[in-house]
């Protein structure tokens, strides 16, 4: 009893600085901060994954947080930072919404993920539902992070950060089969491989990342 | 081999047939070929069903093949009411084949034709054949979508770009509806088989939705006014032979359809439902009439006489549902019998007639019948065989159709028996309607003969017209007969007819085999009795004496006189009777309400050489008054919402954030 109590508050930590750092990415104003942001989401999660596969002594757990750890810790991070240096856009991002509402629409968002999946899940094991609430307030930042931004870049980092909170949801549930996860790793990689050579095409073609370039060729207005 | 057996066989050899017509496609001989096989297997399908039907009908058999929904397989069932069905289509398909083995060679591109022809013909077989709602589904849309094929088979005439188009419209709505109907009567369990949804029990409530749906569904494809818009344009679209198919087959299809659901898987109808069937075929037979009589393009004429017919034979079902609902199965068991036998019927002289109009317009290139005229002494056979058709479908003695309709409203006198006032105050009124539209059936086909046939000619290519090629002929003459034979041997026809009412209805009329002289007596001799041998004989010897009395008193010269001008001097043939003009009383009766129709004369003050000019002004109140509001709705919200297709990539982030977000919030609040 005190070692699954002690489980549960290891585990609700980690996946509560998950949000946390969610919240973090929403103020970055850098992209260089954002990436590194991002790395430490990552970090956060292939260790609340790692922990989830201690508790529920599934070691094939392991192998997801490793792929959490190797690639959107570090590999993809790092690329990106190359990409932000060749492109030299380590700039200031330009955000849509400002910082300030936007902070409160995030709060709003967990609020209601919250309300939501613990009404839900009345009757499921509270680890998981606790594990599920907070998934839903990454997934929901993440999409938060890619429409308040308008460089390209850092809607990529959103929607891995999508995809992180997704990784926690599968990996909180009992008895997630290997296969999932590791197609869901896979999407996040050739996510971010198609991404990364779309930002070299819309570089080539029109001097800039910013995806507003896109809608100048469109013959719009914003 | 077992009956059902043998049809499937027919119906991939159908498809098998239609195979060969791609490989064929280009060949000289493809034409020949295909039309002689198709004629070939519809033939034995054709003998098939009635082998069935008259021999062994209540013995039902089925087929399930292993294709389709892994749980559910293919049904196919061959009953009785089956067997009719496939009777009608498959001896439409032999004599359309027939008919397109000459009329085919004047197809400029017979591979449009070629293919799709058995292919229509298998999937009004497999509809007719099909024992469950996801197999019936599946053929349906076939025999939809390869009508539609040969509807967009010459594609560059103006006009039949819009009809596939309205027509492919009315297609998918009819299945959306049929789909959902399915869904009612297979309910929470699912289970889609037709002997499931036979056994399980339907509320009213049930019951009455999957009647509206079925109106819908198998309305929009026989066409019932107002879902009878597509009919007019599709069916003269396609070539003739294939209109004749659509138009005598393909809609009794859609009136199986009806049935099946209807009478055989909803079980005991409950009597409001019999109200809206023949309030909706009275209408329909009228309306389709009216709309025929203002025609001049023979093609379209038909197809609205279609309808009329179609209306005809949903006031006798409607008339069935109202007697069986109230347990009277004899009445019922007349009415559907009526029902039945003018759906033989129609498909016998309403192809007769599509081939007639099939052969006018490759002898002179015309539909338009105010540039024909004259071709009584051009073509003399093609102008006998359709003037039995005209008569047949006039519903006079002693040809078939006066049968059907005779026993119509033998059904219609029994109607006082029935217990419920609104019933008996109805049934009389659509009779009356009924009645109406069989008197203007009778003058709109006076009027397409009369225009068509007889005169003078009106055009260089109606004047130079010859008489078209002995396999139309033959087609049109086997119809001819049939019409004919099907008039005097009513019995026949009845006692054929009597396993499916005992199947569906579970009563019969009485035996027609044992009344003396080949008469027919619907309930009891004593009551009322029609005797088609005798009238023939009648007709015929009365007639034999007037010309004898004539040619043997009067004189044997056949004299030619120049036509009476009405005083002018010079009258030329543009001086006759034309279709707009014969039918102006009846379009100053009834068009003034009914297509709002106003005649605007434009007279030249005196002095003036220009011609003075009458212009006829027409309004389809269906099309304008609830088509093309509903296009216009549809217009205008697509308009509206090809905005979307133009915002930023962010604003389509946005769009699904946002949606994301509402949908989270009502479980929230609903949860």
């Amino acid at each position: 009893m005190q070692m699954h109590s002690l489980a549960f508050d290891i585990s609700h930590t980690l996946a509560g600085g998950l949000v946390l750092i969610s919240f973090m990415m929403l103020y970055q104003d850098r992209l260089y901060s954002l990436l590194n942001v991002f790395a430490l989401h990552a970090v956060v999660l292939a260790l609340s994954v790692a922990w989830q596969a201690y508790i529920q002594d599934a070691p094939h757990l392991y192998i997801t947080a490793a792929i959490a750890l190797v690639f959107k810790a570090i590999v993809i991070p790092v690329a990106l930072h190359r990409i932000v240096k060749q492109l030299g856009i380590h700039r200031d991002i330009e955000s849509a919404l400002s910082i300030g509402p936007t902070m409160l629409a995030g709060m709003a968002l967990v609020a209601l993920s919250m309300v939501l999946m613990l009404r839900v899940t009345a009757d499921a094991d509270p680890l998981a539902r606790e594990d599920l609430a907070f998934a839903l307030s990454v997934v929901l930042l993440g999409l938060l992070v890619m429409v308040t931004r308008r460089n390209a870049v850092s809607q990529v980092v959103g929607f891995m950060s999508l995809e992180n909170g997704l990784v926690l949801a599968a990996t909180g549930a009992k008895g997630m089969p290997l296969v999932v996860e590791i197609s869901v790793a896979f999407s996040i990689l050739i996510a971010f491989i198609v991404i990364g050579i779309f930002l070299f095409r819309i570089r080539e073609r029109f001097d800039s990342v910013d995806v507003s370039a896109l809608d100048d060729y469109r013959g719009e207005r914003r | 081999m077992s009956p059902v057996v043998l049809q499937m066989s027919c119906v991939a050899g159908l498809l098998g047939i239609a195979v060969l017509a791609i490989i064929l496609s280009g060949r000289k001989t493809a034409t020949t070929t295909i039309y002689c096989a198709t004629a070939a297997v519809s033939c034995v399908a054709l003998f098939g069903s009635v082998r069935f039907l008259v021999g062994d009908a209540a013995n039902a058999s089925g087929l399930i093949l292993p294709i389709g929904l892994p749980w559910l397989g293919a049904h196919f069932r061959l009953d009785a009411l089956a067997s009719f069905f496939l009777l009608v289509v498959n001896l439409g398909g032999a004599s359309a084949s027939l008919y397109g083995l000459g009329y085919g060679h004047h197809d400029p591109a017979p591979q449009r034709v070629l293919p799709f022809f058995p292919a229509f013909l298998a999937g009004m077989n497999l509809v007719v054949l099909a024992d469950d709602a996801f197999s019936y589904l599946l053929c349906w849309e076939f025999m939809s979508l390869a009508s539609w094929a040969l509807v967009m088979a010459h594609h560059r005439e103006p006009g039949n770009a819009k009809a596939g188009y309205v027509y492919l419209v009315m297609a998918s709505f009819g299945t959306l509806a049929l789909l959902l109907a399915f869904g009612l009567l297979a309910g929470p369990t699912g289970d889609y088989g037709f002997a499931a949804i036979r056994a399980a029990p339907h509320t009213p409530y049930v019951a009455t939705l999957v009647l509206i749906l079925m109106l819908f569904g198998a309305g929009s494809k026989a066409g019932l006014v107002p879902l009878h818009v597509w009919l007019p344009l599709a069916h003269p679209a396609a070539p003739s032979h294939v209109s004749a198919l659509m138009s005598g087959v393909m809609t009794k299809v859609a009136i199986y359809g009806f049935i099946r659901v209807i009478f055989d898987l909803l079980g005991q109808p409950i009597w409001p439902e019999s109200v809206v069937v023949l309030f909706l075929g009275g209408i329909t037979a009228v309306m389709g009439i009216l709309y025929a009589l203002m025609e001049k393009d023979l093609k379209r004429l038909l197809a609205y006489s279609t309808i009329e017919n179609i209306g005809v034979i949903f006031a006798s079902l409607g008339l069935a549902l109202a007697f069986q609902a109230n347990g009277q199965k004899l009445a019922a068991a007349l009415a559907f019998t009526a029902a039945l036998f003018h759906v033989l019927n129609h498909s016998f002289f309403k192809s007769l007639l599509f081939f007639g109009a099939g052969a006018v317009l490759t002898a002179t290139g015309e539909r338009d019948m105010d540039k024909l005229g004259g071709l009584i002494h051009r073509m003399p056979f093609t102008s006998f065989v359709v003037l039995v058709g005209c008569v047949a479908i006039s519903a006079l003695p002693p040809f078939n159709g006066f049968v059907s309709e005779w026993l119509m409203f033998q059904a219609v006198l029994q109607s006082p028996e029935l217990p419920q006032w609104a019933l008996k105050i109805m049934v009389p009124a659509v009779g009356a309607l009924l009645a109406l539209a069989a008197a203007l059936a009778a003058a709109c086909f006076v009027k397409a003969f009369g225009v068509t046939f007889l005169g003078r000619p009106r055009s260089p290519a109606a004047e130079t017209a010859h008489e078209v090629d002995r396999y139309s002929l033959s087609a049109m003459s086997i119809l001819a007969a049939l019409c004919l034979l099907a008039g005097i041997l009513p019995g026949l026809v009845i006692d054929a007819l009597a396993p499916i009412t005992i199947d569906i209805l579970g009563g019969r009329m009485p035996v027609q085999a044992n009344e003396a002289w080949l008469s027919i007596a619907p309930i009891a001799e004593s009551r009322s009795s029609y005797n088609g041998l005798l009238v023939m004989l009648f007709i015929t010897i009365s007639a034999s004496i007037s010309v004898f009395v004539i040619h043997r008193f009067a004189s044997h010269a056949v004299r030619r006189g120049p036509a009476w001008g009405c005083g002018f001097s010079d009258p030329t043939p543009a001086a006759q009777y034309s279709a707009a003009s014969f039918a102006q009383p009846i379009r100053r009766v009834f068009g003034t309400s009914v297509f709002r129709a106003s005649d605007h004369v434009d007279m030249p003050a005196p002095g003036d050489v220009r011609p003075a000019r009458l212009r006829i002004e027409l309004h389809d109140l269906v099309w304008e008054g609830l088509y093309r509001p509903i296009a216009g709705a549809v217009g205008f919200s697509s308009d509206r919402l090809n905005r979307l297709q133009f915002l930023t990539i962010r604003r389509y982030l946005s769009l699904v954030f946002a949606t994301l977000v509402t949908l989270l919030l009502v479980l929230a609040i609903w949860s």
